[in-house]
């Protein structure tokens, strides 16, 4: 259980998938200009990555890892080389079906939640906590953790962000900061205030 | 066919003009995580700017064929096919910096410049001009990392591709090295300072006041 424990916290703040490993950095600059949007995507990114993670490393285990296909009579095979095609394949194939069947159950969710799905399978972060899940061999309750940590986390910091955009209307700017420019400027500092968790030992 | 001067706009304009960092925001997690060496951001400018060209050679090539309900895998399935090749002729030629990079190639399938010029450009153009472009856009990203890493490089390590150019005081020297610089987040800052350069030559990017 403290296992576990551990792997969540360090997931949301030691490895902040926006602001300390710079993933998602793209959506998280765009679609972060009022804080009930960035709600939204941030929930939306929690529950894909709660599920896309596992799955992929279900699938990277049992099927394209070296040697996996033992069950099946190839021993020698090693399809490793195909995790990229079928990562990115997974994560689109999951985030229509979710689409589909939150239009068809949860009509409300679905409406709150609906334009931001298919964003999220050209975020990066997603593609990102698969990778990195895959890359250290969690097994499967580790790898549950970590999607649903890593989620939170991202959705954390696109949130924070978003509120202090939105007190940032009032403020006077050179013109050529303004926008985009003091947006990096904004996540730079918040990267500068999550780089303190870094000393944390769990 | 296009004349002369459309294709010198296709490869040129994203470098200043249109950048896709600077002005579009795309492609912006790896131009953060991976500048602190000027050899890694050259060899990601390079993997980028090859995927980025050929995937739009062959959507532009298969354009007419593509049924526009399943575009997006499709681009994406030819995207991930040609990050593969790289990532492995990487492993094959450098596995040092292959290593550095880590997952970060794999993010190229990710990258959206890639998906928004498939998207924006070859999904409408000629092969030749679709090519172009993506090595236009890919140079305007390289341009970007490049300038980051060496800024990086030169005042945090006091090196330029692993030469010494200001010697350190560990070693002897005079230059003490800039602390915050060798950190990933330096990028933030550096990347909204060169927008503000960009943006003070080039005035019509400027964001209208909401």
């Amino acid at each position: 259980m403290e296992h576990y424990l551990a792997l969540l916290v360090r997931s949301i703040f030691v490895e902040n998938m926006a602001l300390s490993l710079f993933l998602g950095m793209c959506t998280f600059l765009a679609v972060s200009k009022k804080v009930s949007t960035a709600m939204g995507l941030g929930v939306a990114v929690i529950v894909v990555l709660g599920i896309s993670v596992p799955v992929n490393q279900i699938i990277f285990t049992n099927i394209l890892a070296p040697g996996a296909l033992g069950w099946a009579g190839f021993p020698d095979a090693d399809l490793s080389f195909l995790s990229f095609l079928t990562f990115i394949g997974v994560i689109a194939a999951l985030v229509q079906i979710l689409e589909m069947s939150l239009d068809k159950f949860f009509p409300a969710l679905y409406n709150a939640l609906g334009i931001f799905l298919p964003l999220i399978t050209v975020n990066c972060a997603i593609f990102g906590g698969v990778a990195f899940a895959v890359q250290r061999e969690y097994n499967i309750p580790e790898s549950i953790v970590y999607g649903v940590g890593s989620g939170m986390g991202w959705a954390l910091a696109i949130i924070l962000l978003a509120a202090v955009r939105e007190k940032l209307k009032y403020a006077d700017m050179p013109e050529g900061v303004r926008g985009l420019g003091s947006v990096f400027m904004i996540a730079g500092l918040m990267a500068l205030g999550f780089q303190s968790f870094t000393g944390i030992a769990i | 066919m296009a004349d002369t001067k459309e294709m010198k706009k296709a490869l040129f304009e994203p470098i200043l003009g249109s950048n896709p960092i600077a002005l579009h925001v795309l492609g912006i997690c790896s131009a953060l995580a991976i500048t602190t060496k000027l050899e890694t951001a050259l060899v990601m400018s390079l993997a980028l700017t090859a995927v980025c060209a050929f995937s739009n050679l062959f959507i532009s090539l298969i354009r007419n064929q593509i049924p526009s309900s399943v575009r997006i895998i499709i681009q994406m399935t030819i995207i991930a096919s040609l990050v593969i090749v790289v990532d492995q002729i990487l492993k094959a030629y450098s596995y040092e910096i292959s290593k550095q990079l880590s997952v970060f190639v794999g993010l190229i399938i990710t990258n959206c410049i890639v998906m928004g010029r498939a998207e924006a450009y070859a999904m409408k153009s000629p092969p030749m001009m679709s090519f172009l472009d993506g090595i236009g856009n890919g140079l305007g990203y390289s341009f970007i990392l490049i300038v980051i890493a060496t800024i990086k490089e030169l005042f945090g390590f006091g090196t330029i591709l692993g030469f010494e150019i200001l010697p350190l005081v560990t070693n002897g020297g005079w230059y003490q090295g800039n602390g915050l610089l060798i950190l990933p987040f330096s990028s933030f800052f550096l990347i909204g300072g060169m927008i503000w350069f960009i943006r003070t030559i080039r005035p019509e990017q400027v964001e209208p006041k909401d």
